[in-house]
């Protein structure tokens, strides 16, 4: 498929890619804080994935389900109405949504569960938002033949109704989980809760670059043919990198896929976007960074939105998949050391420009690159004619119809 | 001697292991919560456990989850419960006390100004649910300082070698999860325990508590048997949940919840 250096191969010394390290950190961020009844199965877990990075038999079968399942390559496209829109940079699109299932979510899930099957589960668990997680593992689980339950907040379930009845037909089971506000954070508590009480036969199938070590490493391991593949495109389009990639982040995975290949690029300016809900000082906001603190939760150490007792917050956004307290821990250390830049994008900008990306570019994008894309139409009008952005689409937007035409008044 | 050896010790002397209730910090609210755990000694707690809410308990079970929602309603913060246990303090300087909870409210807090302060107020020991032997560093040069011991907790998935590396500077006691799975939900068996604590005494010479899953005497009378100590947590908080009214205590709530532990107590010495 691809002639650049695999993402599971090792990484070079004295480069921003070689973390975590040995204790699962990204500076003082990551780690594996989890209850003793589970340490062991993260032991476990690192261990497989190690021996699963070293077999070249894995590579090869991923490479295999990546190109003929998922439909990798996904293209890089021009996005020239949107370019003549704005009239600055140049805009591409990396085209995430034309995976199977529609984002970018297979791409971590084909590789986590070609580790799971090495390791000898039967039985998958995962946490999902706006239900692309739960359906990328609701299919690879109708694909191998494993039992799948998939825990979603009450109120993503209300949201994202058309992702519930897919993997109802995938044959997974949905938990509504109607704890906090019922939505991903909760739904984590619940998976988390589902993974200790079944550890013999269970397989957590973490969605994000988020969670204890190793789960933030190989979630990005996986994402990170994204960039990779974007780096061999612009080349090929234009003959140079990027000036800018911008991606949306909730836990992260997206962006950091897109992100990593590039982080020893340091002509390359690395956006990533927060959904700031109704303002990012509304008090209604999913800006984890911009507006939160590091602690710690769901295994790790990062930013949170917490108030100054260490009790978590509510997140607030209108894109389900955004919608969480924390973010991949990675992200924060990138933040930490400026070599990535996190801005926030509000719940009115995003509806926006899902609609501007509609009508220019005939693409619906989920909610979630919605973000992203706002944050472009942003910057791309102060560029000059001959730099270069790409903005990540991560997801299509289907699933998101009915929240957009409520906020638009419109009856379906 | 900590207050946790010399309970330990005693009760070692009486020939039988010991009674560990819990209650969630400002469960349904300050006043009744501080009403139970001063009670509690004389209704046949041998240590007390107090967890401290958070928001998001992701170790426990529903019925501790609702626990820890209410406190967190009623006003309860690390300093609030750290205030509970100074208040118990002057009229009991003998019961052990183990704060138990999770990492984000401490880590908030600031480790050290955390162990010196729980210290202080006398606190004995403390469990910290997602902070396992690999992140302890966090907190044990503080606690050592302080006096304060670090529960180390041991699971069934926690392996012969592993054992030994998770307790190799344990203190106070050894919490043993007795399931794989949250709190107040499955039981393990006699025959579970009885093939698990041989393997954790290989380990340690610590006292073993037992704990998630025990709600009857007579499952509580078996772990403190086979183990040193039997923890009570939800069948607790059940029964106190029972006696409130849109959430508030009731002239019954303290009254149920202590003749619970008397007959626990009772089964545990008989």
């Amino acid at each position: 498929m691809t002639n650049t250096p695999s993402p599971l191969s090792p990484p070079l010394a004295n480069s921003l890619r070689s973390g975590p390290d040995d204790r699962g950190r990204f500076g003082i961020f990551g780690g594996r804080f989890v209850a003793e009844t589970l340490m062991p199965l993260l032991l476990e877990l690192d261990e497989a994935y190690r021996a699963a990075q070293a077999d070249p038999e894995f590579r090869k079968e991923l490479d295999y389900y990546l190109k003929d399942y998922v439909g990798r390559p996904s293209p890089l496209w021009f996005a020239q109405h949107l370019t003549e829109e704005l009239g600055g940079a140049k805009v591409y699109f990396k085209r995430e949504e034309l995976n199977h299932t529609g984002s970018h979510k297979l791409n971590n899930v084909m590789g986590q569960i070609l580790v799971a099957r090495r390791m000898g589960k039967t039985r998958i668990v995962a946490e999902t938002g706006a239900g692309q997680h739960g359906v990328a593992t609701a299919t690879v689980c109708a694909l191998f033949g494993l039992k799948c339950t998939i825990y979603m907040g009450a109120t993503d379930v209300e949201r994202q109704k058309p992702n519930v009845f897919r993997m109802h037909l995938l044959g997974a089971e949905v938990k509504p989980v109607t704890a906090g506000a019922g939505t991903l954070k909760d739904a984590m508590n619940e998976a988390m809760r589902d993974w200790v009480a079944n550890v013999a036969d269970t397989y957590f199938l973490v969605g994000t670059v988020a969670g204890p070590h190793p789960y933030p490493e190989m979630v990005r391991d996986f994402q990170s043919v994204i960039g990779v593949e974007v780096k061999e495109q612009i080349t090929q389009a234009e003959g140079r990198l990027p000036d800018v990639i911008v991606a949306a982040i909730g836990g992260g995975s997206n962006a950091m896929g897109i992100f990593h290949p590039f982080l020893d690029d340091a002509s390359v300016r690395l956006i990533g976007v927060e959904a700031a809900g109704r303002g990012l000082d509304s008090g209604k906001t999913a800006a984890s960074i911009s507006r939160g603190r590091p602690g710690v939760l769901h295994g790790n150490r990062t930013y949170l939105l917490q108030d100054k007792h260490g009790q978590i917050e509510e997140a607030h956004s209108i894109s389900a998949g955004l919608d969480y307290p924390g973010i991949g821990p990675e992200h924060s250390w990138l933040n930490d050391i400026g070599r990535a830049e996190y801005v926030g994008v509000t719940d009115e900008e995003a509806l926006e420009a899902f609609q501007v990306c509609t009508r220019t570019e005939g693409i619906i994008p989920a909610l979630e690159c919605a973000h992203g894309l706002a944050h472009v139409m942003k910057i791309a009008p102060t560029m000059a004619k001959d730099q270069i952005i790409v903005l990540n689409v991560s997801g299509r937007g289907d699933k998101d119809i009915f929240t957009v035409a409520h906020h638009l008044g419109v009856k379906l | 001697m900590s207050r946790i050896q010399t309970r330990f010790a005693a009760l070692k002397k009486e020939g039988r292991g010991a009674l560990i209730p819990y209650l969630q910090a400002c469960d349904p609210d300050y006043d009744t919560s501080l009403e139970l755990l001063r009670a509690m000694p004389a209704a046949g707690a041998d240590l007390i456990e107090i967890g401290v809410p958070f928001s998001d308990p992701s170790a426990d079970g529903p019925t501790i989850q609702a626990a820890a929602l209410r406190g967190l309603k009623a006003g309860a913060t690390l300093g609030r419960v750290l205030e509970m246990v100074r208040a118990f303090r002057e009229t009991d300087n003998e019961t052990p006390i183990v704060l138990m909870g999770y990492l984000n409210p401490i880590d908030s807090y600031g480790p050290a100004e955390f162990c010196f302060d729980a210290a202080q107020a006398g606190v004995d020991g403390i469990i910290v649910v997602d902070m396992p032997t690999e992140e302890a560093d966090l907190l044990d040069a503080h606690a050592r300082e302080a006096d304060l011991d670090i529960i180390s907790l041991v699971a069934p998935t926690t392996s012969n070698s592993r054992l030994f590396h998770v307790l190799r500077e344990a203190s106070g006691f050894v919490y043993y999860v007795s399931i794989t799975g949250i709190t107040g939900t499955n039981s393990a068996s006699a025959a579970d325990l009885e093939k698990a604590l041989p393997r954790i005494r290989e380990a340690t010479s610590l006292p073993v508590a037992i704990g998630f899953g025990i709600s009857t005497p007579e499952q509580a009378r078996t772990a403190s048997r086979i183990g040193d100590a039997a923890v009570v947590a939800s069948a607790l908080i059940k029964t106190m949940a029972s006696t409130l009214e849109n959430g508030q205590a009731t002239e019954r709530t303290v009254p149920a919840v202590l003749k619970q532990l008397e007959g626990l107590a009772a089964a545990v010495r008989a």
